[in-house]
């Protein structure tokens, strides 16, 4: 089973021709053939998982060969496929959510002009993220992130007539475009001091580099990772990206994409830990700072999908962190439950911006849960999970991240971590409260229905695995830590009361603030606190809601520098040099032709003068031959 | 002791750079053809001395044939004259520069 | 003295004399009673090398037929005006005089120089006198003529029959009919281009 791995690639590239092509005459259909072409995938790498266990641990790293690809001289890149523990999680994340994502789509974008286009781009997508957590050499991957890339691009901007969705797709891709820089740089540095691309290779010979060298590629990494993850400092475009369709949201910028950049750090490892200790540092401070910002920035948004979004940017900080303090099964285990509550938040909001006619300033709604349970109830569950509520899923991975930081030693990362879960709870609750609880608010009075059964059948398996998703890694049997093992290396499972006090205090923070928001923002007596600190604080309140201006602050001093240098180029160095010496050369050949047509004077005479002039110097060479 | 061939070649080099100098210089269509017959006649009366310098006949046999071919050509090139300057009214070949720039 | 180089000094003076003339000669009928002068000259210089037909037939060919047309076409368009002395070009003359000046030196250079490297002088020429006595000069020529210049012999034939059918065909003079005739009389409508060719 395991050697089909290369259809578990083919089978949505294909449908993606299929619908390229043929999409106009399959119509409706075709979110059918999407679906199909993404969930004969999954069921493929479950019998691949299946096959995987039947292994022995250290054999569980199969490599299937599909072509030679390039081969120079001295340097080799085999489109090889590596099926490994952390690979086949990946596989499963992205086909298992990504199946529900796409049936979702069916209902949603019903009625949509465009509508095999968007399934196509959707499996376009699906095949490049496989790619990319498949391959076994660091060009094969590269290729399958520029391919969600462009996807990402595809997909943001698909509803291209609006100008925000044009731009946001721009800033997506430029930004992006910046990591990929420091991407490409690194994977040189990589294969220059490697010797070969290739993963298994990589990482052997990442022990012998000079650690100046290791920590170089790994910042270089990690700057990729960034662009691609949506860490300071690129991790503007995610918010903007939210004018593309909400499935994309779902699966491109909280299930799969973005968090492409948290596995490329997993699966090379050991090039990060051979830096010693600057590139996991500098890995684990980003992470935690873009997860305290991200949140403070969620809490003044009212819109619900670019709360989201920021949510995402803190969870994928949550994720680096974990990264940081060497803990990379718990940061694949926190990148799978994420992905299924934040799935399943961005199609609730989905829905509700389905039955609301596309509102998503959450002033504009209330008490939604009554009037739409399936989704009310679904996104409470991601909600709980998210705030990390015991028994549901995020406490576990989240409570695990806290927990190895801790245990690492870096007591203020774990600080700003216990912080930062607070925060979550905090503007995920508002969130809740303001949407789902309390009076029933409509824009319009509109008569509001739930979710239709194509979109319901991929919230509530969604639901499901939120609440029980932290049985893959549960504190004394940690089964996906264990399984991964032989891919990112031996974890230590902290031992003692520590852990149970530190899940206590994650748990705590949780619950905090979820009152917090309780407090602010759903007091049945009908006070209202929140002007008060509002008032209070009202410096601090504008910033954040304009975000700290950090998308004006690149606008001055990169956009216009950017501007100002394209201006340049294209008004003088082309419009006057590049030009100017074409037109100068043709102004000469003009010039030289005017001077030269004066020797054609139609007469005759003229002429037998050039004649006898042509006659005395041939005769005057045949004559002379000898004398001179 | 004849006179050496030399002298007649010299003659003959003379009347050619006559026939030459003729040629360019003067303006009526038909005395430029009678400088370039000058020139023709002045290429036999070399070819005759080289047959007299190489003792065979075959440089008079080349004058037949240059005669030959003189005569033809003067046959058309008059013919054109005269066509040309019935229609425009002038023998002068300066007046026909149509090729000008 | 010899008889033979006062004659060539004759010949000389009258050749070279009779171009010069020729050269300044203002009228166009001048110029050809020159160049028949010049052509007499001529074969006054081929009796003299031993080529006695080709002397004939220069002096009956050339200046007897060729310059008699020459002639005649001279009075068919009534070319009687004197050439202006300024010439209208700038700087032709100048240049056709130092040109012409610079291959007249080059060519008596090579002709003084060169003739004395060529194969030597009285041997040959005897040998030209021999065959003048004996089969003669003319049945010398035809032998030639007619037998390894065959070829090119027939060629000039097909040359003269080409050159006079063009001829014909060019300078047909139309009966003055205007060009929206009828069918008949504008038969010859074709000279018309044959006319502007």
């Amino acid at each position: 089973m395991i050697d089909l791995a290369p259809y578990v690639i083919a089978l949505p590239l294909a449908g993606a021709l299929l619908l390229l092509i043929f999409g106009k005459r399959i119509g409706e259909a075709a979110g059918i053939v999407a679906s199909a072409a993404i969930g004969v995938p999954f069921l493929l790498a479950l019998a691949m998982l299946v096959d995987l266990l039947g292994l022995h641990a250290e054999e569980r790293s199969v490599i299937v060969t599909t072509f030679e690809w390039i081969e120079v001289g001295d340097f080799e890149a085999a489109a090889r496929l590596l099926v490994d523990p952390l690979s086949i999680v990946m596989v499963l994340v992205v086909t298992g959510v990504g199946t529900l994502i796409h049936i979702y789509s069916i209902g949603y974008m019903h009625g949509e002009a465009r509508y095999a286009r968007f399934f196509s781009y959707m499996n376009l997508f699906a095949a490049s993220m496989l790619l990319l957590v498949l391959a076994d050499n660091l060009l094969l991957l590269y290729v399958g992130w520029e391919g969600v890339g462009l996807c990402s691009y595809l997909l943001i901007g698909f509803w291209f007539e609006r100008p925000a969705a044009a731009n946001a797709a721009k800033k997506a891709f430029i930004v992006n475009r910046v990591g990929d820089f420091s991407f490409l740089i690194g994977i040189f540095v990589l294969s220059a001091s490697a010797g070969s691309l290739a993963v298994g290779q990589v990482n052997a010979e990442a022990g012998g580099m000079a650690a100046g060298v290791a920590t170089a590629a790994a910042l270089l990494l990690f700057g990729g990772a960034t662009g691609k993850s949506a860490q300071i400092p690129l991790y503007v475009w995610l918010p903007d990206a939210m004018e593309g369709p909400t499935p994309v949201s779902a699966l491109i910028h909280a299930a799969t994409m973005v968090t492409a950049g948290v596995y490329m750090i997993a699966r090379f490892s050991p090039v990060f830990e051979a830096s010693g200790g600057p590139a996991l540092l500098v890995v684990a401070w980003i992470g935690a700072l873009t997860a305290l910002w991200a949140g403070l920035l969620a809490t003044a948004e009212y819109d619900i999908k670019r709360v989201l979004a920021y949510s995402t940017v803190s969870q994928l900080g949550y994720m680096f962190l974990a990264l940081g303090v060497g803990a990379y099964s718990v940061a694949i285990f926190h990148l799978v439950t994420h992905a299924f509550f934040k799935a399943l938040m961005f199609l609730g909001a989905g829905s509700v911006m389905h039955s609301l006619k596309g509102e998503t300033d959450m002033r504009r709604m209330g008490g939604l849960r009554k009037a739409m349970p399936v989704t009310g109830w679904t996104f409470m569950m991601g909600w709980l999970a998210i705030s990390g509520i015991i028994p549901f899923s995020g406490f576990f991975s989240k409570d695990a991240i806290l927990a190895s930081a801790w245990h690492e030693g870096q007591f203020l990362l774990w600080l700003i971590g216990a912080v930062t879960a607070a925060l979550t709870a905090f503007y995920m609750s508002r969130l809740y409260f303001r949407v789902f609880e309390g009076k029933l608010v409509t824009p319009g009075n509109l008569h509001v229905h739930d979710a239709p059964p194509s979109m319901a059948a991929a919230l509530l398996p969604l639901g499901a695995l939120a609440v029980i998703g932290g049985a893959i890694n549960l504190p004394g049997a940690l089964t996906l830590e264990v399984f991964l093992e032989p891919a990112v290396g031996h974890s230590e499972v902290p031992g003692g009361i520590v852990p149970w006090i530190l899940g206590a205090i994650a748990l705590v923070a949780g619950v905090a603030g979820i009152a917090a928001a309780r407090f602010l923002y759903a007091l049945p007596s009908g006070q209202k606190p929140l002007e008060t600190l509002h008032e209070r604080f009202s410096p601090l309140v504008n910033a954040t809601q304009h975000k700290f201006y950090v998308d004006e602050l690149y606008g001055r001093a990169i956009v216009l520098p950017g501007k100002a240098l394209a201006s340049f180029c294209a008004n003088f160095l082309d419009a006057r040099i590049v030009d100017g010496a074409v037109n100068g050369v043709a102004w000469l050949v003009g010039q030289s032709s005017w001077a030269l047509r004066r020797v054609q004077t139609g007469y005759i005479r003229n002429y037998a003068l050039t004649f006898l002039f042509g006659v005395v110097v041939a005769f005057s060479l045949l004559a002379f031959r000898g004398v001179l | 002791m004849s006179v050496a061939p030399g002298y007649y070649l010299a003659l003959a080099g003379l009347m050619f750079s006559v026939g030459v100098v003729g040629a360019l210089t003067r303006r009526n269509a038909i005395v430029i053809f009678m400088f370039i017959e000058l020139m023709l006649n002045a290429i036999n009366l070399i070819f005759v001395t080289f047959s007299r310098m190489w003792g065979h006949v075959d440089g008079q046999i080349l004058v037949f044939f240059v005669l030959v071919v003189a005569a033809a050509e003067v046959v058309v090139g008059l013919a054109i004259i005269l066509v040309i300057s019935r229609r425009r009214g002038t023998a002068n070949v300066d007046d026909v520069s149509l090729l000008k720039w | 003295m010899n008889l033979e180089y006062f004659v060539f000094g004759v010949m000389f003076v009258m050749a070279l004399g009779a171009s010069l003339a020729m050269l300044f000669a203002r009228n166009a009928v001048h110029a050809a009673l020159f160049l028949v002068v010049t052509q007499v000259a001529l074969a006054l210089g081929f009796l003299l090398q031993g080529a006695f037909f080709v002397a004939a037939v220069q002096i009956i060919l050339y200046a007897g037929a060729i310059m008699v047309l020459f002639l005649f076409v001279i009075m068919l368009l009534g070319v009687d005006t004197r050439e202006a002395l300024i010439d209208p070009l700038p700087g032709q003359r100048p240049l056709a005089i130092g040109l012409g000046g610079l291959l007249a030196a080059e060519i008596l250079w090579v002709a003084v120089r060169g003739v004395e490297l060529a194969a030597g002088g009285e041997d040959q020429a005897t040998a030209l006198t021999e065959l003048n006595q004996n089969p003669g000069n003319v049945k010398a020529l035809a032998a030639e003529l007619f037998s390894r210049y065959l070829l090119p012999f027939e060629a000039t034939s097909v040359l003269l029959v080409v050159a006079i059918v063009g001829v014909m065909v060019l300078a047909r003079r139309i009966g003055r009919v205007p060009n929206t005739g009828t069918g008949a009389e504008s038969a010859s409508g074709s000279d018309k281009e044959g006319a502007a060719a």
